[in-house]
């Protein structure tokens, strides 16, 4: 079976996800299209040569449906020939498109594909797509379902973590995401998004706040003691009756944010890259998903990065860098804590609760960012994975060539 | 037709008169549903009928519903896995209902509905098939859809009509709890279209045919949209989404019929009418083949209903109408008593040592009737009527004339023996004495009474105006006179009895206490204690079993232990925790909610916690609870308390199925769902739950061992009900 080498990561800038954030005003298609456009350009790149093109979404509704991979496709004006597919694995689709991506060039499917993901979280809100796994009875009783927010104060209740625990962890994070914007370290993959016009709208990410503190952050109150307290706090001590009281700690200052953005990443064959003059980057390792148990829903990346290294043969002290999506504070000090994870291996240039975590795109960015960091870390191998709702967990290990 | 009168008027107008022959009310039996189809027939196919008005020839109501009397039999499809063609046939027979009430409201022809009282269940749900509903202005008459109460599943179009008319959201309490309404609030929620005061209710249905009388129903119409919107509209969505949460909250998934309500409205709610109560009738059949159905409704309907009307009471002993009631004691316990034999009209004597101490015990009455009155649910007149029947006194002397005593004072064989002669001495030979203990044999405080055939036990339950039922205890000599006279006097305060033998915590303290000394056994295994009273209160019990524990009192428990242990001597089993409890109680006064510190502290703001030093007295060995685990200690805490109901059908302390069950559910809140510890042991299989029991006594003790009765029983292939059952009486 063939490798699966990178050979270039790119992603849009975040745009704060709401009416007022920068990226509002352009469409998920465009968000989409520039990157391919800037994967193309970059490269100088015969698109004829890709076979498929994979983009995750996870409201893939509205301006998002139809699949909006092949429309994008055809938007850039790359080859008819380029296929394209949309999929969805929640917060974990834009690592999975990377995968299938992959799994389509190792398979010997295809010699050059691209995966990526896309999600304008400001013009398709969060739940568009609806879905049955909350609201039809039959799955919301079995599986004890419960909104994220409260499944990661129930990680933060079961495990121990204090509100100053998350609220630190997120100061980091901030701190992190800061640093590493001000020592240009996402220059590599960044690509400012372009208006209708072709002029610069936004070169950066929208949300980072390098002056949040512990203090400004204690002024926020958790946003899920609310619902919490209405029914699923009693869901919650259901299915986890050690639980006496569920503690609420997450609240919008160390959660990740809501943003617009889009991200590619191009994986081909060592043969197609030499033809086409492609440097290659970086090899995938291995890949893996995992369910994990539902209604707490984000505990799979510890479990999917077990059951990957396992595969691999290695051990969590073989990987020399971390990135696991900030979904929420909780969720990555957990999976620290199961593994014995340092710090300073994990999310080194910060993560979602400072950038933002545009659902269906977080994947490929985040696996873009690992690719950069190597290189100017001069490091081998990173760990990139993601907690996916209704219990699952999705991981890549990349190595540098 | 014997149901259904028609008559025809100039107008062309059919009124049909719904009244069941030989019943006082109507409700929907067999030959009902068979006739409603003919009636559905008739006025499609009759030419001289331009539009319908339906009501009830009953000065009772409209119609009560189902007659669970018939479906509790069919109730038969308890359990039992049926295969394709049985499947197919319970699906036919349980959508004729709803397909003739369809069929009614497709008919091309406008009907109205002249609701002149009650229209619950099956009763609501055929009149909401017409297409105009007018009610009577009656401030009592109720309209509701109380099946999921017993178990069951509104069948006849109520889950898809009532959500359509009214939306999700502000159907559900009528639909999950059984909430009912009155005719205004009815006309404000747009489930009838007009009130109108009482004996106009058919003239007003006829003035809709003849002015408006549109035949089609508002979801037959094009630009029909659900109130609130479907499923996945963005409000109704969640909806749902909250909805299941709650209903996980409020049932812990105890209830199947809850559920299938849930998904009924949720499924049906996406495809048109004709589909929709399609759906309903399979989920209606899938609820009715579940034991909870089964059990619920032999329990909390029928059984309740047949105690309520004196079913245990010995044959031929003439009615003993009860006047005059001695109350000894006024404390708690005697004051509620009071007061109930008050608000049934009962003139009651209140004793205690002091006058003051008496008023005192008045002034519970007091207390309430004054919070009643300013609700408005009593008269000033009536509220002063009924104080003026408590006579507090310090004299005994007032007892004479008194048709039952009912002694309530300290749980103490000396002031009991010493109270009881005092009365006695005032008592015509025909009165009653009823011993209120909860605790002390019967037999034995009779030994103090000059005439023991007629002492009995009556054993109230606290706070005694809000709990249901009386345990009547039998002494070795009570006579069946004494029995008969104390059930009358037990219905009279409108309160259920169950009749019980004589043992150490009768029948509903002793089978409770194994609830809370279960959890105390998981609590010395080890248990984290946030998981015992998690999983106790999952399993449908109305508190965990520390925190029952806690109310009970701490101190009381130790008291009891160590009396037990002074009675029984060598047989006294030492369980690992009476050891706990004596140190909590002894050493460090901890007595439960009662001085605020327990198994929990009391903060005087805020919520009760687990008290933390808890762990430093027993080691927390298992902190984390599976699935297997959840299940495992659920089986524990209620299969305890079934084993010992079994054992009490064994010593001969119960006789009754009925009586176990209705006296576990109302007397010590045992999980509703189950119908009762001997209708969940019917419900399992008596062989499958010795299966259980067997593997529980190798693995926890000897308090798990079957009683040869269940092993008897379980060769036997036989039921609790079928053994001990009353036999079907002809014609009920």
């Amino acid at each position: 079976m063939a490798d699966a080498y990178i050979f270039d990561a790119v992603r849009t800038p975040r745009g704060k996800g709401k009416k007022d954030g920068s990226l509002h005003e352009i469409t998920a298609l465009s968000l989409a299209s520039q990157v391919l456009e800037a994967i193309r350009d970059r490269n100088n790149l015969d698109t004829s040569k890709v076979d498929d093109v994979v983009l995750g979404c996870v409201a893939p509704v509205g301006e998002q449906g139809s699949d909006i991979a092949r429309t994008a496709v055809l938007t850039a004006d790359y080859a008819e020939s380029v296929a394209g597919v949309q999929i969805n694995r929640f917060c974990a689709s834009g690592l999975e498109a990377v995968n299938m991506a992959a799994a389509k060039v190792i398979s010997g499917e295809a010699d050059l594909t691209i995966g990526g993901g896309v999600e304008s979280m400001s013009r398709v809100p969060m739940g568009s797509d609806g879905g049955a796994w909350p609201t039809d009875p039959s799955s919301a009783f079995k599986t004890y379902f419960m909104p994220q927010g409260v499944s990661a104060d129930l990680i933060a209740t079961l495990y121990g973590f204090s509100r100053d625990d998350v609220d630190a962890y997120a100061v980091e994070s901030q701190k992190r995401a800061a640093q590493a914007w001000a020592e240009g370290r996402f220059n590599k993959s960044v690509v400012p998004v372009k208006d209708q016009l072709g002029l610069n709208i936004l070169s950066h990410d929208e949300t980072v706040r390098a002056s949040t503190t512990m203090q400004t952050l204690a002024s926020l109150n958790p946003s899920f003691t609310g619902m919490g307290e209405m029914a699923f706090d009693a869901v919650a001590t259901q299915r986890y009756p050690q639980v006496e009281r569920m503690t609420h700690v997450h609240h919008a200052g160390n959660s990740s944010g809501i943003v617009d953005g889009a991200a590619g990443v191009l994986i081909g064959t060592k043969e197609m890259g030499d033809a086409l003059g492609l440097k290659a980057r970086a090899r995938i390792k291995g890949m893996a998903s995992i369910g994990s148990e539902p209604s707490i829903m984000l505990t799979g990346p510890s479990l999917v990065t077990e059951k990957l290294l396992k595969k691999l043969g290695m051990e969590v002290g073989d990987i020399d860098l971390y990135e696991l999506n900030e979904a929420f504070a909780a969720v990555v000090l957990r999976m620290m804590q199961a593994l014995d994870i340092p710090h300073d291996k994990m999310n080194v240039n910060g993560g979602a609760i400072a950038m933002g975590h545009p659902l269906g795109a977080t994947g490929a960015m985040i696996l873009g960012t690992m690719v950069d960091e190597l290189e100017r870390s001069d490091k081998e191998t990173a760990l990139i994975t993601l907690c996916v709702g209704a219990g699952m967990g999705t991981a890549t290990v990349i190595e540098r060539v | 037709m014997e149901n259904f009168k028609i008559e025809v008027d100039g107008d062309g107008i059919a009124l049909v008169t719904f009244d069941v022959p030989g019943r006082t009310m109507n409700t929907l039996t067999a030959s009902v549903i068979k006739e409603v189809g003919e009636l559905v027939e008739r006025i499609k196919t009759d030419a001289e009928i331009k539009g319908v008005v339906i009501t009830s020839g009953k000065t009772t109501g409209f119609c009560a519903g189902a007659d669970l009397g018939e479906l509790g039999g069919s109730g038969g499809l308890g359990g039992a896995s049926k295969g394709q063609e049985g499947l197919q046939a319970a699906f036919d027979a349980g959508f004729a209902l709803n397909k003739a009430f369809r069929e009614l409201e497709t008919s091309g022809k406008p009907v109205a509905a002249a609701i002149n009282g009650l229209a619950l269940g099956g009763g609501l749900e055929f009149v909401l098939a017409a297409h105009y509903r007018v009610v009577a202005d009656l401030p009592k008459l109720q309209l509701g859809l109380p099946e999921a109460k017993v178990g069951l599943l509104p069948g006849g179009g109520g889950t898809q009509r009532l959500t359509r008319l009214m939306g999700v959201m502000a159907a559900a309490p009528y639909l999950l709890e059984g909430k009912s309404m009155k005719p205004a609030e009815a006309l404000g929620l747009k489930v009838v279209h007009e009130v109108v005061p009482a004996g106009q209710e058919v003239e007003a249905a006829k003035t809709w045919i003849k002015t408006k009388g549109d035949p089609v129903a508002p979801w037959d119409k094009k630009d029909f949209k659900i109130p609130g919107g479907g499923p996945y509209t963005p409000t109704g969505a969640q909806v749902f989404i909250m909805g299941n949460a709650m209903l996980r909250k409020n049932t812990y998934g105890n209830y199947p019929a809850q559920q299938n309500i849930m998904k009924a409205v949720y499924e049906g709610l996406q495809v048109p009418f004709d589909a929709a109560i399609r759906i309903e009738t399979r989920y209606f059949i899938k609820t009715l083949m579940t034991p909870q159905a089964k059990g619920m409704i032999r329990t909390l309907f029928l059984s309740l209903q047949e105690l309520g009307k004196g079913a245990g009471r010995p044959d031929g002993v003439p009615h003993y109408d009860v006047k005059k009631v001695a109350v000894l004691g006024a404390g708690m316990m005697g004051a509620g008593i009071a007061y109930v034999q008050a608000m049934a009209g009962i003139e009651t004597v209140l004793i205690d040592q002091s006058q003051e101490a008496a008023d005192k015990g008045k002034g519970y009455a007091e207390g309430l009737v004054k919070k009643a009155v300013s609700r408005g649910k009593l008269t000033q007149e009536k509220g002063e009527a009924i104080l003026a029947l408590i006579h507090p006194t310090a004299d005994y002397a007032n007892v004479k004339g008194s048709d039952l005593v009912v002694e309530a004072v300290f749980e103490n064989r000396e002031v009991k023996a010493a109270v009881t002669k005092l009365a006695e001495a005032q008592l015509a030979d025909t009165a009653v004495f009823g011993s209120n203990t909860s605790t002390l044999p019967i037999t034995g405080l009779a030994e103090a009474s000059i005439r023991p055939e007629s002492f009995i036990g009556i054993h109230f339950f606290s706070p005694v105006d809000k709990m249901g039922l009386v345990e009547i205890i039998l002494g070795e000599k009570t006579d069946q006179a004494t029995i008969a006279k104390s059930i009358d006097y037990v219905l009279k305060i409108k309160k259920t009895p169950i009749v019980v033998n004589d043992s150490r915590g009768f029948y509903t303290s002793r089978c409770f206490g194994t609830f809370v000394q279960e959890g105390m056994e998981l609590l010395s295994d080890g248990i984290a204690p946030a998981i015992i009273d998690n999983v106790g209160r999952a399993t449908g019990m109305p508190r965990g079993p520390l925190e029952m524990h806690d109310d009970v009192a701490l101190d009381l428990s130790h008291k009891i232990a160590v009396q037990t242990k002074k009675d029984l001597g060598d047989k006294y089993e030492e369980r690992p925790f009476t050891a706990i409890i004596a140190k909590m109680v002894e050493d460090l006064g901890r007595y439960g909610r009662k001085n605020g510190k327990g198994f929990y502290d009391y903060p005087e703001n805020g919520p009760k916690t687990l008290w933390p030093g808890l762990s430093d007295l027993v080691e927390v060995t298992v902190k984390d609870a599976d699935k297997a685990l959840i299940e495992q200690i659920r089986t524990r805490l209620l299969y305890r308390q079934a084993v010992e109901a079994a054992r009490c059908f064994e010593e001969g302390v119960i006789t009754d199925p009925r009586e176990a069950d209705v006296g576990a559910i109302l007397g010590w809140g045992f999980a509703p769902w189950t119908g009762g510890p001997i209708s969940l042991i019917d419900g399992v299989g008596v062989a499958t739950f010795v299966e259980t029991l067997d593997q529980l006594a190798a693995a926890y003790g000897a308090r798990f061992t079957p009683p040869a009765l269940l092993r008897e029983m379980a060769a036997k292939g036989e039921t609790f009900y079928g053994r001990f059952g009353v036999k079907e009486k002809a014609a009920a």
